[in-house]
């Protein structure tokens, strides 16, 4: 019989070991799935974790994305990883990311068509200032009236989406674009640019902010006092009260750096990849940073490798769509299972297993 | 007696990974004997008495009952068999009556009526008063132990397991079951006594096993072997009794004065008009069984909760509002009950547990960034000082043993010199020598000079060390009297309170007031 036997404390080696072991077993069990759908698995797997960075033809195109769909991916799981420590669930980064935009967008227009060089910073401090204002609304119920921050949060995501609708083909939408929904296009104006900052590289000010945002987190989780706060108060909430912290002054600070970076990772985007605020502006960057910021282990450095990693699995998985004509839910399941190993495996890092004969109880 | 002893042990071993809780333990219980089984925590009675009831299965040896094989495959067979167990935590439904729990339990139960007769039938041939229509959430600790007690004799137990009984029960409430177990083993039912408590063995068994470490140890007949020898046999070696030079107290430099405090929780207990004075040099115990408003009381003490300024001033000066790091600041030191969770983080190294509660005093952090090497310092030398056993001070705190854990606990206090300590069980579920350390160490600190306020439910622990001392009875602080001028008697009525069953006579009205 197996049995698993809890550790003292946690392996420095297995926690080191398990994402590895995880993505070589997604590779056994969706090679296994191509096979068995009729496709050549290794040319799969080549497909969706090579061919995206060194294929000679498709890597000048999708070699950039990997950065582009990582920037967001990382800043925003920064956010919410400070917060998942303490034991502070803000699942609604989504509704923070599109205010964030909104703001920005809003306050760049606002000038339009002003070619002062402070349009740009003035636009950074709104988006910062729109996500961090849409989170204080579950910090301010959340401490003032108890009310959960999971569901608040939540929702006001889909609140969030009926403003974006309403901008872009209301209050922003270009009065030059001959009626259709949507802004003006941010990213062809001069003062309003989140330029490429390297050619051929997808390096745009927010993937900088967000290596910045991972520096950052690893210094104030591992040498500041405020850091160990989070740490205390997400792990023994008794043991945070006794060291003198303020619960609600944590929450607040929480979800605020959270909604914050969520809302200049969404002003990034509109200024730069996405160019302007559209319906369709989200693509689901605040939902899949939770996944990001937990396959990370809510450490700065996982965020980074995991943010990575999902970005390279999304541009591979659209790959192999096309080459190999392998259908999309397919390749959505072999998302799904890297997910289920780095998750299943991350047992063997507090638990070890012991075989053992079975015996009548 | 030499006929067939009711219950025989022979060579029983049972091992779980990483630890060897029994090795080749064998004794005998005889008809009618009153058998304590005597070890710290950790030393394997628990495992044995599971294996007694069919809850565990040894790993070899064997059992016989009466002359018979006896291998209970589980408590049902057990029980059938004629042992009955009362365990330490009760398993009881607070919002049913009396007759209903212990109909719950039995195997037939018979219709209310009839059960409620026959429960008022052995309580009073027992001397266990209770009413079995009254509902179990209104009772006192000791009276829901009568309950289980009561469950237990309904099946006509040859044999009855008593897994630390006393521990919840004020002085008076452990005469009346003394009485009753006497009683028991005069009929002719033997009683399996586990416990940790010297005195009691002494007064009430007629045999004893001593384990250590899984392995027995030692069998002694209680009665004519002194509490010291038992204790070196249960320990391993001799303990020195806690002691200092003399006792001058200074001026008085805690007050604490009509503090009251509302319960953050429904389960809380509300504080009533707590008074204090704590002078320089002095130990203050505060008794009183757990629940009673222990936790409230460190917590307005620790600053974890506030009051009004002025219903607690050190120095004269008021502090009734200031969080705990200010408190710390003035040299108001805590250490509460729940060591895990509470006063330590369990999945934090010891050397994050010791930034918990020392940074200011001991400037382990600058303009918000923490000196870890200078935390990891202080760790250690709490370590070496307070004989903390752990590989090292990067384990997390949970890997360690309670008593380990609880020295480091303290020893991260009183290290940083406090003017004020205040804790809060300081031994409970610690072992004996590690107990022993540990009030030294508080004394050594009054010596100094410092205050001590020292919460406990353990009564020998508290008449020990304590200068004066006061009972904690529903949030309610007695007055405080000279620990050397306390009988067992006069302090049980200050701790009893409404459930004690005896008269209060005009002392424990005096007490309560």
């Amino acid at each position: 019989m197996l049995r698993l036997e809890k550790r003292p404390s946690p392996s420095k080696g297995w926690i080191a070991a398990t994402p590895v072991l995880a993505v070589v077993l997604t590779m056994i069990a969706g090679g296994l799935m191509f096979a068995v759908l009729g496709k050549n698995p290794f040319e799969a797997i080549r497909i969706i974790f090579w061919d995206p960075l060194f294929h000679e033809s498709f890597a000048a195109y999708s070699r950039p994305q990997l950065l582009v769909k990582a920037g967001p991916l990382i800043l925003i799981a920064i956010g919410l990883s400070l917060g998942f420590r303490a034991g502070v669930w803000n699942i609604g980064a989504e509704g923070q990311y599109i205010m964030g935009a909104i703001a920005g967008a809003s306050f760049g227009l606002a000038f339009y068509p002003s070619e002062s060089p402070l349009i740009f910073p003035g636009m950074i401090i709104a988006g910062a200032f729109g996500g961090w204002a849409w989170s204080m609304i579950p910090a301010i119920l959340k401490t003032r009236f108890r009310t959960n921050e999971i569901l608040v949060s939540l929702l006001l995501v889909y609140v969030a989406e009926k403003i974006l609708a309403s901008a872009a083909v209301g209050f922003l939408r270009n009065p030059e674009g001959s009626g259709f929904p949507g802004s003006r296009n941010l990213s062809r104006i001069e003062s309003m640019n989140n330029p490429e900052l390297i050619p051929g590289t997808g390096m745009h000010w927010g993937v900088v902010l967000a290596f910045i945002a991972v520096i950052a987190a690893y210094v104030l989780l591992n040498k500041h006092l405020l850091g160990y706060q989070i740490k205390l108060a997400g792990q023994a909430p008794r043991a945070a009260r006794f060291a003198g912290v303020n619960p609600n002054r944590l929450i607040v600070l929480c979800l605020g750096v959270s909604g914050a970076l969520a809302g200049l990772a969404g002003l990034f985007e509109v200024s730069g990849p996405a160019g302007q605020i559209s319906i369709d502006f989200n693509v689901g960057y605040g939902f899949t940073a939770i996944i990001v910021a937990f396959l990370g282990r809510l450490h700065p450095i996982g965020i980074l490798l995991a943010g990575l990693l999902m970005a390279l699995t999304y541009i591979g998985g659209e790959l192999a769509q096309l080459m190999l004509q392998i259908p999309a839910p397919a390749i959505q399941a072999f998302q799904g299972m890297l997910l289920f190993f780095l998750l299943a495996v991350d047992v063997l890092s507090s638990f070890r297993i012991r075989f053992k004969k079975e015996r009548v109880a | 007696m030499t006929g067939t002893p009711l219950l025989s042990i022979n060579n029983v071993t049972k091992a779980y990974p990483g630890v060897v809780a029994n090795s080749d333990v064998s004794f005998q219980i005889q008809p009618g004997e009153i058998h304590a089984l005597l070890g710290e925590n950790g030393a394997g009675k628990s495992t044995l008495v599971k294996m007694i009831y069919g809850l565990v299965r040894p790993d070899s040896g064997s059992m016989t009952f009466l002359g018979a094989p006896f291998a209970p495959p589980e408590p049902r067979v057990a029980r059938s068999t004629g042992v009955a167990m009362v365990f330490q935590h009760f398993s009881l439904f607070e919002a049913l009556n009396v007759a209903e729990n212990i109909a719950l339990g039995m195997e037939n139960p018979p219709p209310q009526r009839d059960l409620a007769m026959r429960i008022r039938e052995v309580s009073e041939a027992y001397g266990l008063p209770l009413d079995p229509d009254r509902l179990v959430g209104d009772l006192s600790a000791g009276e829901r132990q009568r309950v289980e007690i009561i469950r237990c004799l309904l099946q006509d137990p040859k044999l009855l397991i008593m897994d630390e009984p006393t521990s919840v029960l004020t002085p008076q409430e452990v005469e009346i079951l003394f009485h009753t177990l006497r009683k028991l083993a005069a009929e002719g039912t033997s009683i399996l006594y586990i416990s940790h408590k010297l005195e009691e063995i002494r007064t009430l068994c007629d045999e004893a096993t001593i384990l250590r470490l899984g392995k027995v140890v030692g069998k002694c007949t209680p009665r004519d072997t002194s509490a010291s020898e038992m204790a070196e046999l249960m320990v391993g070696k001799s303990l020195a009794t806690p002691a200092r030079d003399n006792a001058d107290l200074g001026e008085v430099i805690l007050k604490v004065s009509g503090l009251s405090v509302e319960p953050s929780n429904p389960f809380g207990t509300p504080l009533r008009h707590i008074g204090i004075e704590l002078c320089a040099g002095e130990v203050l115990g505060i008794g009183g069984v757990a629940g009673n408003g222990q936790d409230e009381l460190l917590a307005a003490l620790s600053g974890e909760v506030t009051t009004a300024p002025g219903t607690v001033t050190l120095n004269k000066v008021p502090i009734g509002d200031k969080g705990p790091n200010d408190r710390r600041d003035m040299g108001i030191l805590c250490a509460p009950e729940e060591r895990l969770g509470h006063a330590a983080a369990p999945d934090m190294s010891l050397v994050e547990n010791a930034l918990l509660t020392a940074r200011q005093r001991k400037g382990l952090a600058k303009r918000g960034f923490v000196n870890w090497g200078a935390t990891r310092g202080y760790a250690e030398a709490v370590i070496a000082d307070f004989d903390v056993r752990t590989p090292g001070p990067d384990n997390a705190a949970r890997s360690l043993s309670g008593g380990n854990l609880q020295k480091f606990v303290i020893g991260r206090e009183i290290l940083q010199d406090p003017q004020i300590l205040v804790v809060n069980q300081p031994t409970w579920g610690v072992d004996a020598s590690a107990a022993a350390d540990i009030r030294q160490a508080i004394l050594n600190l009054a010596q100094k000079g410092a205050g001590v306020i020292v919460i406990s439910q353990d009564l020998d622990e508290l008449l020990e060390i304590s200068d004066n001392f006061a009972a904690l009875n529903e949030g309610r602080l007695s007055n405080v009297r000279a620990t050397r001028d306390l009988t067992m008697e006069t302090i049980g009525l200050m701790l009893g309170g409404a459930h004690d069953m005896h008269d209060l006579d005009e002392e424990a009205i005096h007490a309560e007031a």
